[in-house]
C-alpha cells in the first residue's frame, strides 16, 4: 500500500514546524501516543513476517524536536500486567530513515515486572521510529513515534 | 565621571563582590546586569536539560571519573600525584575553577584552567605536557571544575590581567570571518532569538568543559569558541592560543555571578 | 578512561524491580564519517551488551550505529538475594569491556 506522502497531515505539520519563525521550544511529549498505522520499513516487514502487531500496550517516548540528531533520548515501555500471563521477551526498534534500520533489540530472558528501557538513539533526519514488543506467547504489540531533527544553527568544524 | 557616581558604582561593586565573595576590583559596569544573566542551559531543549540534571546519565561524568583516577595516580619524574600536593580535591579545589582564567605570576601570563593544570603537570610532576583536548587534560579539567559546581563565576580583571581582559573584550566586539559578525551581535544584541531551530544563548562559558552532543564527547570552552568562529567562517586560532584565553577571561567576567555547571551538557 | 559509569540504588526491596543505569565509554563509530584526509573511518559499535545477576542473564541488548555514542542504558532488574551485577559488552573489533556493581537486598 502506497501512502500519498504529501497529503498526510503530519507532513504539513512538519513543514510548518520546520519554518524558522514557527518553531517553538516544544516540551518533552510522547511524539505519537497511539499510532494509527506503522510506517513501511522493509526491515520491519521482514521481521514481522506476515504477522500483524496490535497497536497497543507499547509506549515510545522521544522528544518531538530533537536538540541534536546524534543523541536523542528514547524510552520504550510495555504495559503490564505480566505475571501471570505472557511476559515481554524482546523489544525491537526500527528506524524509517537511518542507513541501518534495525536500531536495537532489547532482550528480557527472565520475567521482570517493569519492561522499560531508556537509551539514546541517533537519528539521521526527521523520521518515525517503530517499537515492536514480542510476548512469550508470540503476540506482538507495536507503536510508532515521530521526531523532528534539524541541522545545527552554526556548523562546528572542530 | 563625577565623584558621587564613582562612589555609587564602587559601593555597588564592593557589595556584589562581598555578596559573592568575588574580587571585583574593577568598578566597570557589567555587560549584562546580574539579574539578566541566563545560563546556556535555559536555552537548551528538554533532552539536554534532562541529561545535565542527572549525574548518573550525564556523559560528562565519564571524564570526571577518569579525572579522579588521574588525580590520584602518581606520574612523572617527581613521582607525585595531584593528591600528593593538593590532597582531597573536594576540599583543595573547591572554588578554584570559578576564579579562572587567572594571571599566573610564574607563567607570567593569564591562564585558563587547562593551561594551569598543564603547567603543574610539567613543572611540579615533571611529566610530559598534556595536549589540549586530550583525554587526560579534559578529564582532569572536568574533575577540578566539578569541585566548583554551583559556585558563582568570579574572576579578577585588574592589574596584570587587565591587558588580556581588554584584548578579550575587543575580540568579542570586533567583527570576524566571512560572515563579518561579532560575538556581541548574536550573544549580546540577539540572544533569545532564533537561528534556524535553535535559540541563541547569551554565550556564557560557565558549563564548560561540557559534553556537547555535536562532538559526542566532552570538550573545552576553547573548543566551543573555535567552533563558533568556524560557524561564522572565521579563521580559528589554534587551541591554546592567547586570543582564546583572552576571550575566555572576558567571557568569565561577563558571566560574573553565574554558577558553574561543569560538567555541562550542550547540544 | 573508566569503561563505564554505573548507578544502582544503595539497597533494593526483595522481588521488586529496581533501576539499573549504565553509560559505557564508546565512540559507537558509525562507519559513515571521514577523517580530515577524506578517508572513511571504519564502523565500530558495541554489538552486544549483557547484564548478569549472580550469573544469570537478566537483560541483554543488541545495538547498532543507531545508538548514540557513549551508550546509555536504563533498565530494570528484580533480585531475590543480594549479589553482583556483571556487565559485559563486545564491539565490532572484538574488543570486550566489562564492569560490575554490588546489589544489596534490604
Amino acid at each position: 500500500m502506497t501512502t500519498n506522502l504529501q497529503s498526510r497531515p503530519s507532513r504539513t505539520r512538519r513543514r510548518l514546524l520546520q519554518s524558522a519563525a514557527a518553531v517553538a521550544l516544544v516540551p518533552w511529549l510522547p511524539a505519537n501516543a497511539a499510532a494509527d498505522e506503522l510506517p513501511e520499513i522493509p526491515a520491519l516487514t521482514a521481521f514481522l513476517a506476515g504477522r500483524k502487531p496490535r497497536l497497543a500496550r507499547v509506549h515510545l517516548t522521544l522528544p518531538q524536536l530533537a536538540d541534536n540528531g546524534q543523541t536523542v533520548p528514547m524510552k520504550v515501555s510495555v504495559d503490564g500486567p505480566f505475571a501471570p500471563g505472557p511476559r515481554v521477551t524482546a523489544i525491537n526498534l526500527f528506524s524509517e530513515a537511518n542507513p541501518v534500520p534495525e536500531m536495537a533489540v532489547f532482550e528480557f530472558p527472565v520475567a521482570v515486572d517493569r519492561a522499560e528501557v531508556d537509551s539514546r538513539v541517533r537519528l539521521a533526519t526527521t523520521q518515525r521510529i517503530v517499537a515492536v514488543a514480542t510476548m512469550s506467547d508470540g503476540a506482538l504489540y507495536a507503536t510508532a513515534a515521530e521526531v523532528i531533527v534539524t541541522i545545527a544553527g552554526c556548523m562546528d568544524g572542530t | 565621571m563625577r565623584v558621587p557616581q564613582v562612589v555609587a558604582i564602587s559601593i555597588a561593586a564592593i557589595a556584589i563582590g562581598a555578596v559573592f565573595g568575588a574580587a571585583l576590583a574593577s568598578a566597570q559596569e557589567r555587560a549584562l546586569p546580574l539579574p539578566a544573566l541566563r545560563s546556556g542551559i535555559t536555552f537548551a531543549g528538554s533532552d539536554v536539560r534532562a541529561m545535565q540534571a542527572d549525574d548518573a546519565s550525564n556523559p560528562g561524568f565519564l571524564w570526571v571519573e577518569s579525572g579522579e583516577k588521574l588525580w590520584n595516580a602518581t606520574t612523572g619524574a617527581a613521582g607525585k600525584s595531584c593528591a600528593s600536593c593538593h590532597g582531597d580535591a573536594r576540599a583543595s579545589m573547591r572554588g578554584v575553577a570559578a576564579r579562572y582564567p587567572r594571571f599566573d605570576a610564574t607563567a607570567g601570563t593569564v591562564q585558563d584552567l587547562e593551561a594551569r593544570i598543564g603547567d603543574c603537570r610539567v613543572r611540579r610532576q615533571q611529566a610530559p605536557p598534556l595536549a589540549r583536548e586530550s583525554e587526560e587534560l579534559l578529564s582532569l579539567t572536568a574533575y577540578v571544575a566539578l569541585q566548583s559546581r554551583g559556585l558563582p563565576t568570579g574572576v579578577t580583571i585588574d592589574g596584570p590581567a587587565r591587558a588580556a581582559f581588554e584584548r578579550g573584550r575587543a575580540f568579542y566586539e570586533a567583527r570576524h570571518g566571512q560572515m563579518n559578525i561579532a560575538c556581541a551581535q548574536c550573544h549580546e544584541q540577539n540572544w533569545g532569538k532564533r537561528l534556524l531551530s535553535e535559540t541563541m544563548s547569551q554565550g556564557h562559558g560557565n558549563a564548560f568543559p561540557a559534553y556537547r552532543l555535536e562532538w559526542q564527547s566532552l570538550g573545552s570552552l576553547q573548543r566551543r569558541l573555535r567552533a563558533c568562529l568556524f560557524g561564522i567562517r572565521a579563521e580559528m586560532p589554534p587551541p591554546g592560543a592567547p586570543e582564546l584565553t583572552d576571550l575566555e577571561l572576558y567571557l568569565a567576567w561577563r558571566a560574573q555571578g553565574l554558577p558553574l555547571e561543569a560538567p555541562g551538557v550542550r547540544r | 578512561m573508566p569503561d563505564a559509569r554505573i548507578s544502582v540504588p544503595p539497597s533494593v526491596a526483595r522481588g521488586k524491580p529496581f533501576e539499573v543505569r549504565i553509560i559505557i565509554r564508546h565512540a559507537m563509530e558509525t562507519g559513515y564519517r571521514t577523517d580530515e584526509s577524506g578517508k572513511s573511518i571504519p564502523r565500530n559499535v558495541i554489538k552486544t551488551f549483557t547484564c548478569r545477576y549472580n550469573g544469570d542473564v537478566v537483560f541483554s541488548a543488541r545495538l547498532s550505529s543507531g545508538i548514540a555514542a557513549n551508550p546509555y542504558l536504563r533498565f530494570f532488574v528484580t533480585a531475590k538475594d543480594s549479589g553482583q551485577l556483571a556487565f559485559e559488552w563486545v564491539d565490532d573489533n572484538g574488543v570486550r569491556g566489562g564492569d560490575s556493581a554490588a546489589v544489596t537486598v534490604a
